[in-house]
């Protein structure tokens, strides 16, 4: 059974169409991903599951309760990170944690979760003094504090550079193999690919597509890409015939074969049987950019 | 109210971390009594005040400037601050109600003025020998109704302003015009008297606790008013607060 289901979702601001109509479902233990351009609604749809905005239509029901009609339970059992909330700049990071422990009924201990998170030499450090990605840190384990069953992310690593990125998407891992249901909302593809097993593609409020970062690039965007310096003249014909192959192409000395299925190993082959040597081989694969780019219309950000 | 109490006490030890600031808000109007009583023809009774002295005429208005600074000036900064930066955000998403911080402000802005007015009338009573109010009850009554009318009007303020720069523009002028009428700045005995007169009607309406201190007890109308600007404020302030 999904942990949550949103269905027909739509939110308006006054005139604006924030979301459309988003239907999903996020099953127990998964990273679910939810994926779109800047304004696309994606912090409007999260928002709503959290029982922060009202819906003007369609079904939201989290753990099997109404977020606004059972929020007292959810509040106990769900825990948010929303984008851009800070903290007070003389607020210390176990004060914080600590405080935020005490609203719950059966929270984490504050000190491990300190650790757990890295910021064990930062117990006693103003809010204000702390780095983006140590902020960003802080903004998770609050959001955890609460030992909840669903934590949603909105944007956790946007800010942040590579390496605090990359560190804090290990910590997401760790916190799904540790039982938590994970929303998370980004506009970075690596982001998704790496850390998602589902994802839901939103455009204009719209869910556009919704699968595994894999699927999706399989179904949008299945070319694959070789490109080569052969040691002999290639005849084009020798490629064509392949049934893997739809197209050769020459740059300089370049050969660039773009094709569906096992191309590589067709490709390496034919060579191989032809005794030419296939330097500076490269395979490129369509990336979740490039699915992105096909669903939306939109280059995502970076 | 488990939650309440927890805010509470961070929040209290966020202000004392805030030196500068305390010190400013709880001593500046006795930093100002003291220089003035340290000049001796402030200190000799005088006709013009009714046979008192000009420190103990002055008193009630330095009495203003805390309650001015903390209620139209501090507290709606904190507030708006807080909204902006999605402080009370985060804690509408956790099971303590942004609400708790609220009150936690409004117990820490009235703990400051109390500490500031109580070091006023002490300092005030053992160095230049101001007399304690003499209409402790008036006084009393007078305090709060001033105290509840300039804190629903930072209340109000951080309610419409939708933006820590929004609330600003708004609270200086108000801060402004609050010492002003008050008599912060100018001793009321030298202000135009229709000004003065406004300023019986202006919270925290310092004529009424100039009546009380000097033994007279409080018009029921200065008093009427401060009630009546608290009430409207707050509801005002209740009705269009957002968390957001
Ligand atoms: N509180 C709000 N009032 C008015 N418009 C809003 C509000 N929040 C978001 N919007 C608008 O709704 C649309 C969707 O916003 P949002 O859900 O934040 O998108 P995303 O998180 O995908 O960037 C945007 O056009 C945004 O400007
Ligand atoms: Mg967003």
């Amino acid at each position: 059974m999904p942990v949550i289901e949103v269905t027909h979702l739509k939110k308006r601001y006054g005139d604006l169409v924030a979301v459309d109509d988003v239907s999903l479902a996020v099953e127990a233990g998964e990273i679910f991903g939810v994926l779109g351009p800047n304004g696309a609604g994606k912090t409007t749809t999260v928002e709503c599951v959290a029982g922060l905005r009202v819906p003007d239509g369609g079904g939201v029901s989290v753990l099997g309760l109404d977020p606004r009609r059972d929020a007292a339970q959810l509040r106990q059992r769900v825990g948010v990170q929303l984008q851009e909330s800070q903290l007070p700049d003389r607020l210390r990071v176990a004060e914080a944690l600590e405080l935020y422990a005490s609203f719950y009924r059966n929270p984490a201990d504050p000190a491990e979760l300190i650790d757990k998170l890295g910021l064990g030499d930062k117990r006693n450090t103003a809010y204000k003094k702390l780095s983006g990605g140590q902020k960003q840190r802080l903004s998770i384990a609050l959001a955890l504090v609460g030992n909840p069953e669903i934590a949603i992310l909105d944007e956790l690593t946007t800010g942040l550079d590579p390496q605090a990125r990359r560190d804090t998407w290990g910590l997401i891992e760790q916190v799904r193999d540790s039982g938590v249901t994970i929303v998370l909302v980004t506009h970075f593809m690596e982001e998704a690919e790496r850390l998602c097993d589902r994802v839901a593609v939103i455009d204009r409020g719209r869910v556009v597509a919704l699968d595994s970062p894999a699927g999706l690039v399989s179904t949008v965007a299945p070319e694959q890409r070789i490109r080569f310096r052969p040691s002999a003249p290639v005849d084009d014909r020798l490629l064509t015939d392949l049934p893997e192959v739809s197209a050769v192409q020459r740059t300089g000395s370049q050969v660039v074969v773009t094709g569906t299925g096992e191309l590589l190993h067709a490709v390496t082959s034919v060579l191989a049987r032809h005794q030419i040597v296939a330097a500076d081989l490269r395979l490129e694969q369509s990336t979740l950019d490039d699915a992105f780019v096909e669903l939306t219309g939109h280059r995502p950000a970076n | 109210m488990h939650a309440f109490r927890n805010i509470l006490r961070i929040e209290a030890r966020l202000y004392l971390r805030d030196l500068p600031t305390l010190l400013l808000t709880v001593g500046l109007p006795t930093v100002i009594l003291v220089v003035l009583g340290l000049v001796p023809s402030l200190r000799k009774p005088d006709p013009t005040f009714d046979g008192q002295t000009f420190v103990s005429y002055f008193a009630p208005s330095l009495l203003v400037v805390t309650l001015a600074m903390v209620g139209v000036n501090i507290l709606p900064a904190v507030l708006a601050t807080y909204r902006e930066r999605g402080v009370l955000r985060r804690l509408a998403t956790t099971p303590a109600h942004p609400a708790a911080l609220l009150a936690a402000q409004l117990v820490l802005a009235l703990a400051g003025i109390l500490a500031s007015a109580l070091l006023l009338i002490v300092v005030a009573r053992l160095a230049f020998g101001v007399p304690l109010p003499r209409h402790p009850l008036g006084f009393t009554l007078a305090f709060i109704l001033g105290t509840a009318a300039l804190l629903s009007l930072g209340l109000l303020v951080a309610a419409v302003a939708r933006t820590t720069r929004a609330a600003q523009a708004l609270a200086v002028p108000l801060f402004l015009v609050t010492m002003f009428f008050g008599g912060v700045y100018l001793p009321r005995f030298l202000l135009p008297d229709v000004v003065a007169r406004i300023g019986d009607y202006t919270p925290p309406g310092v004529q009424a606790l100039l009546d009380a201190w000097t033994g007279a007890p409080p018009q029921a109308l200065h008093l009427g008013i401060m009630a009546v600007i608290a009430v409207v404020a707050g509801a005002g302030a209740a009705k269009l607060f957002r968390w957001e």
